[in-house]
């Protein structure tokens, strides 16, 4: 059995939800390649490369690629996808925007948002926003997954010297084209790999007061996070989203300042490994899933948290 | 030009959904069924095309059996022109749907499908993504902003770390993510009018495509359970417990 992991990147780095992806890819068992597809990658290909137990790094090294495009990725994905049973990306906007198109052209099933692998066939996904694990067993000879990446502990990124091999097949379908990107930079740790995660949601009142969450997450290493209402608001970028349709994160300890604890909201964070609950009514279902719960007014409770860190 | 829209008729967001307890399958009796969220969006945004007339023609597609004629017509009710029910029975998967959109889009050839980016009961988010790769049209997924200019359409997209935009040519894809925009409630004179308006019931085999299983539910189960927590007092007790039983700040 063969397994095609494909790398998620930003043409400079490997993200580390690739190597959450290999340690599913591990549970299937096999050999496992890396697929590298964008454009002057060449650094992704090498930091993939030593990923250890990984058999070869496959690149294509094109401007076609640059922006991941779905409908040019998802040709080549397709085409390379021959040789493997399994193909299998992390559950990123990214790879979530193409791998869809790859099942389609292969007609084949995708699986969205794997948790965990029962056997070659058999798998574990949330469904119902996270209410309902159902376990699916897949009769394609060739399966499609995405991986959530937040039920797998990341695989080793050093320690490997896979080959590399360039692919030249250029594939561009002529649908679609870049045309710009923002995207904002930030000195804290990425949302979905940090061991803390301070969010504030509707209660932060406006934006100014998200920087009430800044010292202590300054304090934590944390990553900052927010509830949809929050975002909806303006307070925050979208980005910041937490939940069954934003991101899913499972840090260590998780924060919610402000947050009524909704279906949605709690879908994207209720397998944190510890959760704390500040909130002014006590009554508010996010209770119900945390460990530590303060009912208290969170203007007086940062202030004091901070200090006392 | 033409808009098609896809609309799913799924449990109410507001539901929370439980596993029967032989594990055989979610519990949906009497619960409350709506539109997917998502694809309300997407009837939004496809009537503010016509309304800012771009769009000279709405059409509401769900797949489903007869009960979905309800949400085609609350989609008729927000401003759509005409619906489809390409009537199945049971779950029908991702693939299948997108085969049958095709198949709907080869007769009515709309210059943009405006889809949910995922429904919420399956949570899938596929089936926009598979239309496109079916119908050989570019994708602009999970969009916060459209903009149709002569034969392209800019979409911004929501991604990691912020916002991307990407130009189709028509015809294209679109799926909706929540920003794209809040809409409307249906009047009361416009849902009497969505009981007359035109909605054409197609088969699978009118359509051509075999509905096809490529995935079996072996069972499903509650999430594991969080053991029960406790209130602390103040903030200090907080700290407390942070740093000595849960061992999770130092
Ligand atoms: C299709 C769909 C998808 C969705 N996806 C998501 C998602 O991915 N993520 C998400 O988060 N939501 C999502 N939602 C929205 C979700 O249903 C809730 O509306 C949202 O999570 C509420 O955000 P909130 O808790 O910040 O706001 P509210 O529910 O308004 O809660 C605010 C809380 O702040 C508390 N508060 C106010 N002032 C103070 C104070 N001074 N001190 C302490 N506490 C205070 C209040 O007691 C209250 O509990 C989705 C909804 C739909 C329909």
């Amino acid at each position: 059995m063969s397994t095609l992991v494909i790398a998620e990147h930003d043409n400079n780095n490997l993200k580390v939800s690739t190597l959450n992806t290999v340690a599913a890819a591990q549970a299937i068992g096999g050999a496992i390649d890396i697929l590298v597809a964008g454009g002057n990658c060449g650094a992704v290909a090498t930091a993939a490369a030593a990923v250890p137990g990984i058999g070869k790094v496959l690149v294509a090294d094109n401007a076609a690629y640059a922006h991941q495009l779905a409908g040019n990725v998802s040709l080549l994905i397709a085409e390379v996808a021959a040789n493997y049973d399994n193909i299998l990306a992390p559950a990123t906007p990214n790879c979530k925007n193409f791998l869809p198109r790859v099942a389609a052209l292969l007609d084949v099933a995708q699986i969205s948002d794997v948790t965990a692998v029962e056997s070659a066939d058999t798998f574990q996904r949330p469904i119902y926003a996270g209410n309902v694990i159902a376990t699916v067993k897949s009769t394609d000879a060739k399966k499609v997954i995405t991986v959530r990446t937040t039920a797998y502990d990341a695989a080793p990124a050093t320690g490997g010297s896979a080959s590399i091999e360039a692919i030249g097949a250029v594939h561009d379908a002529g649908i679609s084209s870049f045309v710009s990107e923002e995207v904002a930079v930030s000195e804290r740790p990425e949302l979905t790999s940090a061991s803390v995660v301070i969010s504030g949601g509707r209660g932060m009142q406006n934006g100014e007061n998200f920087k009430l969450l800044d010292g202590i997450a300054d304090k934590l290493g944390a990553a900052i996070g927010a509830s949809r209402a929050a975002v909806d608001a303006g307070f925050v970028p979208n980005d910041m989203q937490v939940g069954q349709t934003g991101k899913i994160v499972a840090p260590d300890l998780y924060i919610a300042v402000g947050i009524s604890g909704a279906i949605q909201h709690l879908a994207g964070m209720k397998d944190s490994k510890v959760i704390v609950a500040i909130n002014k009514d006590e009554d508010a279902p996010i209770f119900q899933v945390a460990d530590y719960g303060l009912v208290a007014d969170l203007f007086a409770a940062l202030p004091e948290l901070e200090a006392k860190l | 030009m033409k808009v098609l829209v896809a609309v799913k008729r799924v449990v109410d967001y507001n539901v929370k959904v439980r596993a029967k307890a032989d594990g055989s399958d979610v519990d949906l009796n009497n619960v409350k069924m709506s539109i997917n969220p998502f694809c309300e969006i997407a009837v939004e945004e496809a009537v503010r095309l016509k309304e800012a007339g771009i769009a000279t023609e709405v059409i509401a597609v769900s797949v489903g059996d007869k009960s979905c004629q309800e949400q085609i017509r609350t989609a008729l009710a927000l401003g759509a022109d005409r619906g489809i029910q390409v009537d199945v029975q049971g779950k029908v998967e991702p693939l299948v749907i997108a085969k049958l959109l095709k198949a709907v889009v080869d007769k009515e050839q709309p210059q943009l499908v405006i889809l949910g980016k995922q429904s919420i009961d399956g949570d899938n988010n596929q089936t926009g993504q598979m239309l496109g790769a079916l119908a050989k049209m570019g994708q602009g997924t999970f969009a916060s902003k459209v903009v149709v200019e002569g034969d392209k359409v800019n979409v911004t997209r929501e991604i990691d770390g912020g916002l991307q935009t990407v130009s189709l040519k028509l015809p294209a894809i679109i799926t909706t993510d929540l920003r794209l925009n809040e809409p409307r409630y249906a009047s009361l004179p416009n849902i009497m009018k969505a009981k007359k308006k035109q909605l054409d019931v197609y088969t699978p085999e009118e359509l051509g495509v075999a509905v096809t299983s490529h995935l079996t539910q072996v069972k499903v189960q509650p999430p594991a359970a969080r053991k029960a927590g406790i209130k602390v007092k103040d903030v200090q007790e907080l700290v407390d417990k942070l740093k000595n039983e849960a061992k999770v700040i130092s």
